[in-house]
């Protein structure tokens, strides 16, 4: 059956909007960066791009089926480069999250992505619709909050913070109850309420960067002061924008990291309500093909990977988009085929593979 | 968790149901039109708000400073310039860690690193927008510093401003003031509630009382910034509307002599036009470097400044309050004639007299006195009688018509009052009856009476003239706006014009008087040959008796001296007090070197003999001498000689005068300096070499003002001679060389 799987199968259309957002994204950064001392930083986000699209179209080729397969052994390798990560890492910003493999930096808390939506998915795809019991969603969570823990410790919270959609897709598609899912909410707000007044979970930057998005003016120079600037330069972009490299706020850095974490804003900046809504509309175009991927998939776990990775694309958004305008603290999650990053492209086109990998396979078996 | 196989794929034809995936849909749905809500509301309805913030952010209004208005004397000559002067800021970055850079600022700005730490510390508190002042008016080595480090320390931001440059060694200090920091106190103050926290305001002295006229209108530009505050570009300048430039009533050459000859006493000098109230001179000692407060001014100095016994902030000529002295006695003239008593009283000294049962001593012993020998003799017994006669309230009632006991309304902040007794005031201020024994004292200018030289000078020379006096001011007032003139006529308040009709008898005998003493009475040492030269000593005992005599002693008297020219009508008014300056004749050869370099200086300029040689007949020269051979000269200053004097003029040969001319030695000439040709001039003053000045530029090394003035140079008023190649020059010299002289502190 295999002989027949090739490119005409592969989602064109899907594969489109995603190389229209890159180059979005390549335009703005060459727009955000030109005056800084990152300029220059559009060309080596062309070539991750290319990069990226290389690897899906690599990762697509190799049947999702195996993959699944061999997801406890890159389960297993994951733990183990974390842990690597937390001892022998390169310590950027206080935070050790890089590992050094010869001339090249990973950082394995991307990779991890990948392979918990992998291993969620043939997790309850093994499970099979069947009623999830106590013991069931117990392993689900400690197949997530292993990793998860490893993370948070490096620090990194945005990273771990993009774990929980997988698991939270798995248990929603896997078949959790409304009974089930109200306690478990319950527990997550004791938990999360009791990690937050021990102190000892979140180090005291971390919860200033959470809670200064709720009034930024209390404290315009420290932690608000990014969520301030992000606000001004959206709003003040109005309908239309400024125009491409026009952005006072982008151009005259007052806008933190504009060409990353703060893409959106500079791109609101500098295109207005129309742009930024145009790049709104791409990414529901983006997640509604892949749902509809999801939905054609020959079977479950090809279905749990797409939502595996919808989820997490959609958690991506709505946190850093939400985050610019400021409706979310800032976590340092970057806006997936948005912002600058080679390890964030390629997670991003890796995903798209492993969904291209479920479309292409949709009518085997 | 991995426990089951997965190639054991029993569950492969399961499939979700479709209400999850469209759960899902709708999920992201609605996440997508919260997100575009979010947008709306800030692009669309709050775009205007934001846009605003954006401009506030990017746009930082840089005040352009306005050049302080400069100060010239009476024949344009600069006395205060700006000069351009830069300096330093500390802008404080997002993400820059200051204080590792520290110390090499610190050594780079040859600052003390504490000091830096403590400047720092003092503005932790202020927005991190503002940029901190870490030093002004840096050298060229530190700018150069800051340059060669714009990468290492992008923190450092220069500024350009015009700053303040006096001249040296305080000279003129008192009247010009100088320019500090508005104060905070001064902020609420409503005359300075137009100012900026930070501003630069007079202090003092003209600078404060013109402040509104000099400081001009700051100008501003918007300068585009970005996160760090640093410049990259701007968008439109409101240029800046320098200050008006104000002429001084004063003389340079007046002040400069009047400063020499005051020399390290402590005391005051000031000189006057009586004829419209314009100071020439004004001179305290000791002085202070104004220049020291144009830059911040350090706390030690400042201190010094104020705990120094000789109280140098204090302008002694318009503020220091002390007895008269023997210089009250024209007043006491004054009276007694004007009364009908002093003209024909007699008295005879035998070395004082009794009254009210105490015996009053007298310096020697007069004789039989009238009171034409009493002023020049200076005959205290002749003058406790007249008090006596007179009685305190027809003392004080003179008195205060000549402008004693109130301000006489100089444009000078914090003038004095002083003092003059009465038996009103001994009623209001002590509520009891005045000692007639007192009036006594007050005869001879001791006791309560209390008077600023200025008001002495005032009341003399408008007895000599006539009755007329005068309000004192500094400042040009052609030039100033009638309204702004006006507000300082209201500000400051004081005796200003009035006239106290006096008959002719009592003018004549008393200017005659004066005339005498310089001649043949107590100031005859201050005589000036062919210069129809008048005044009154005064040396007024500062605690009880027991006099010492010993010259900068704390009881040695304080020595007055108020002299005028010509004797008549005068021109010239000087007032010299020296505290603890012993005698009062030793004050009188002050006032005597001002008057001689005026007169010298009248010749010279108003009367060019050059462009009328060659007529071959007398030229009639000067306005304030009597005869131009000192041998012609009588004894004393008899009425005979008012027919000679030709209403101040008279005549000169200028072929004799021009005839003297000489070459002078050029290896007596100090160096860097050309000599030109020189003469001697007519009459009464002695040949002095005077060199014509090379050109010279700003940076051209020219000694501090008082070596400047040991050299013998006649920076100001040119060759001190009539009729050379030089008068050209002598005439007017557009800048005063120790100004232009710009050597930088280092």
């Amino acid at each position: 059956m295999r002989r027949f799987l090739g490119f005409r199968d592969f989602d064109w259309p899907l594969l489109g909007m995603v190389m229209l957002l890159c180059t979005i994204s390549v335009l703005e950064i060459y727009s955000a960066t030109m005056h800084t001392k990152y300029s220059g930083f559009h060309t080596k986000q062309m070539l991750w791009i290319c990069g990226g699209v290389v690897a899906m179209f690599i990762f697509a080729k190799i049947d999702y089926h195996k993959l699944i397969d061999l997801v406890p052994w890159a389960y297993g390798v994951c733990l183990i480069a974390l842990v690597a990560v937390k001892l022998v890492g390169t310590k950027v910003l206080g935070a050790r999250r890089w590992i050094k493999v010869g001339p090249m930096h990973f950082q394995p808390s991307e990779w991890v992505k990948l392979i918990l939506i992998l291993a969620v998915a043939r997790y309850f795809a093994n499970l099979g619709g069947r009623r999830l019991s106590w013991r069931d969603i117990f392993k689900a969570f400690v197949m997530v909050g292993i990793p998860m823990v490893l993370v948070l410790i490096q620090p990194d919270m945005g990273t771990t913070l993009t774990y929980v959609p997988i698991l939270v897709a798995g248990l929603f598609l896997g078949g959790i109850n409304l009974r089930q899912a109200l306690i478990l909410m319950t527990c997550c707000v004791v938990l999360v309420a009791g990690a937050w007044t021990s102190g000892k979970v979140l180090k005291p930057y971390q919860k200033a960067r959470l809670t200064s998005f709720v009034n930024p003016d209390n404290d315009p120079k420290g932690a608000g002061y990014q969520i301030r600037q992000s606000l001004i330069a959206v709003g003040s972009g109005g309908v239309w924008g400024k125009g491409a490299e026009k952005g006072t706020q982008t151009q005259g850095d007052f806008l933190p990291i504009p060409h990353a974490d703060f893409i959106f804003a500079a791109f609101g900046e500098e295109h207005g309500f129309v742009g930024s809504l145009f790049v709104l509309l791409l990414y529901f175009f983006i997640l509604m093909r892949l749902i509809q991927n999801a939905q054609t998939a020959a079977d479950l776990s090809g279905s749990l990977i797409i939502m595996g990775v919808v989820a997490v694309l959609t958690f991506q958004i709505a946190v850093n988009v939400g985050m610019v305008i400021g409706f979310m603290p800032v976590t340092g999650i970057p806006l997936p085929l948005m912002s600058y990053g080679g390890s964030s492209v390629l997670f991003t086109f890796l995903a798209l593979g492993a969904a291209m990998n479920v479309r292409m396979r949709r009518f085997v078996n | 968790m991995f426990s089951e196989d997965f190639s054991n794929r029993a569950n492969r034809a399961e499939k979700l149901p479709t209400l999850m995936f469209t759960v899902a849909q709708y999920g992201i749905l609605l996440l997508m039109l919260g997100l575009t809500a979010g947008l709306w509301r800030l692009q669309v309805l709050g775009a205007e708000n934001f846009r605003m913030l954006a401009e506030q952010n990017r746009i930082r209004k840089v005040p352009v400073m306005a050049a302080r208005g400069k100060l010239f004397d009476r024949e344009e000559r600069l006395v205060v310039d700006n000069y351009p002067s830069v300096s330093c800021f500390l802008v404080r970055e997002q993400n820059h860690n200051v204080d590792a850079d520290l110390p090499l600022i610190a050594r780079g700005l040859n600052l003390d690193l504490e000091d830096l730490r403590a400047t720092l510390r003092h503005y932790r508190a202020a927005p991190g927008y503002q940029p901190i002042p870490i030093k002004q008016d840096i050298t060229a080595d530190e700018v150069a510093f800051i340059e060669a480090h714009r990468n290492e320390l992008p923190e450092l931001e220069t500024i350009d401003e015009e700053r303040r440059l006096y001249p040296r060694d305080g000279f003129a200090a008192h009247l010009i003031g100088y320019v500090g920091e508005v104060s905070e106190e001064d902020l609420n103050n409503s005359r300075y509630a137009a100012y900026e926290p930070g501003a630069m305001v007079g202090k003092a002295g003209v600078e404060e009382t013109y402040d509104e006229l000099l400081r001009g209108q700051d100008g501003s530009r918007d300068v585009i910034v970005d996160s760090r505050g640093r410049e990259v570009g701007y968008l439109r300048t409101q240029h800046a509307i320098p200050g008006q430039d104000l002429k001084l009533t004063i003389d340079i050459d007046l002040q400069r002599t009047a400063e020499l000859a005051l020399g390290e006493a402590n005391g005051a000098v000031v000189a006057m036009d009586p004829r419209n109230g314009e100071i020439l001179a004004m001179v305290s000692h000791p002085s202070f470097d104004p220049n020291a407060f144009a830059v911040r001014i350090h706390r030690a100095d400042w201190n010094k400044l104020i705990t120094d016994p000789g109280h140098p902030l204090m302008n002694k000529a318009i503020q220091d309050q002390l007895a008269p002295g023997s210089t009250f006695k024209i007043i006491m003239s004054a009276a007694g004639l004007q009364e009908g008593v002093a003209q024909n009283m007699r008295v005879n000294c035998v070395g004082g007299g009794t009254f009210y049962g105490r015996f009053f001593h007298c310096d020697k012993h007069h004789g039989v006195l009238s009171i034409e020998q009493a002023i020049p003799l200076s005959c205290d017994t002749f003058f406790y009688t007249l008090a006596q006669r007179l009685g305190i309230d027809t003392i004080a009632k003179y008195a205060t018509a000549l402008g004693l006991g109130s301000k006489t309304g100089i444009d000078l902040p914090a003038e004095m009052a002083g003092i003059m007794p009465s038996t009103k005031w001994e009623m209001k201020n002590f509520h009891q009856k005045y000692y007639a024994g007192s009036t006594i004292s007050v005869g001879i200018g001791q006791g309560e009476t209390q008077v600023t030289p200025l008001q002495l000078a005032r009341a003399l020379a408008g007895i000599a003239s006539n009755g007329h006096l005068v309000r004192p001011h500094v400042v040009v007032p052609d030039q100033v706006p009638a309204q702004f003139r006006q507000a300082v006529l209201d500000s400051f308040p004081g005796a200003g014009e009035s006239d106290l009709p006096l008959n002719p008898d009592t003018w004549m005998t008393i200017t005659d008087g004066m005339a005498a003493a310089t001649t043949t009475g107590t100031a005859a040492a201050a005589h000036i040959d062919g210069v129809d030269f008048a005044g009154k000593t005064g040396t007024a005992q500062v605690v009880g008796s027991g006099d010492t005599h010993v010259k900068g002693g704390a009881k040695t008297p304080n020595s007055w001296f108020v002299g005028m020219v010509p004797r008549r009508n005068p021109e010239l008014v000087v007032a010299v007090l020296q505290e603890h300056g012993d005698w009062g004749s030793n004050s009188a050869k002050i006032a005597a070197k001002l008057v001689a370099l005026y007169v010298e200086k009248k010749r010279r300029q108003e009367h060019n003999l050059m462009e009328k040689a060659g007529e071959n007949k007398p030229v009639e020269v000067g306005a304030v001498w009597s005869d131009p051979k000192p041998a012609a000269r009588g004894k004393g200053a008899g009425a005979e000689e008012d027919s000679e004097l030709h209403g101040g003029h008279f005549f000169v040969d200028p072929e004799k005068a021009l005839g003297m001319a000489t070459e002078i030695d050029p290896k007596s000439i100090p160096q860097g300096l050309k000599p030109d040709h020189f003469v001697g001039a007519i009459g009464t003053t002695e040949v002095v070499p005077c060199y014509k000045a090379p050109n010279i530029g700003k940076d051209e090394v020219v000694p501090s003002y008082r070596a400047f003035m040991r050299e013998g140079f006649c920076a100001a008023g040119g060759p001190r001679a009539i009729g050379s190649a030089a008068l050209p020059l002598a005439a007017r010299f557009t800048a005063w060389m120790p100004l232009r002289f710009r050597e930088r502190q280092r």
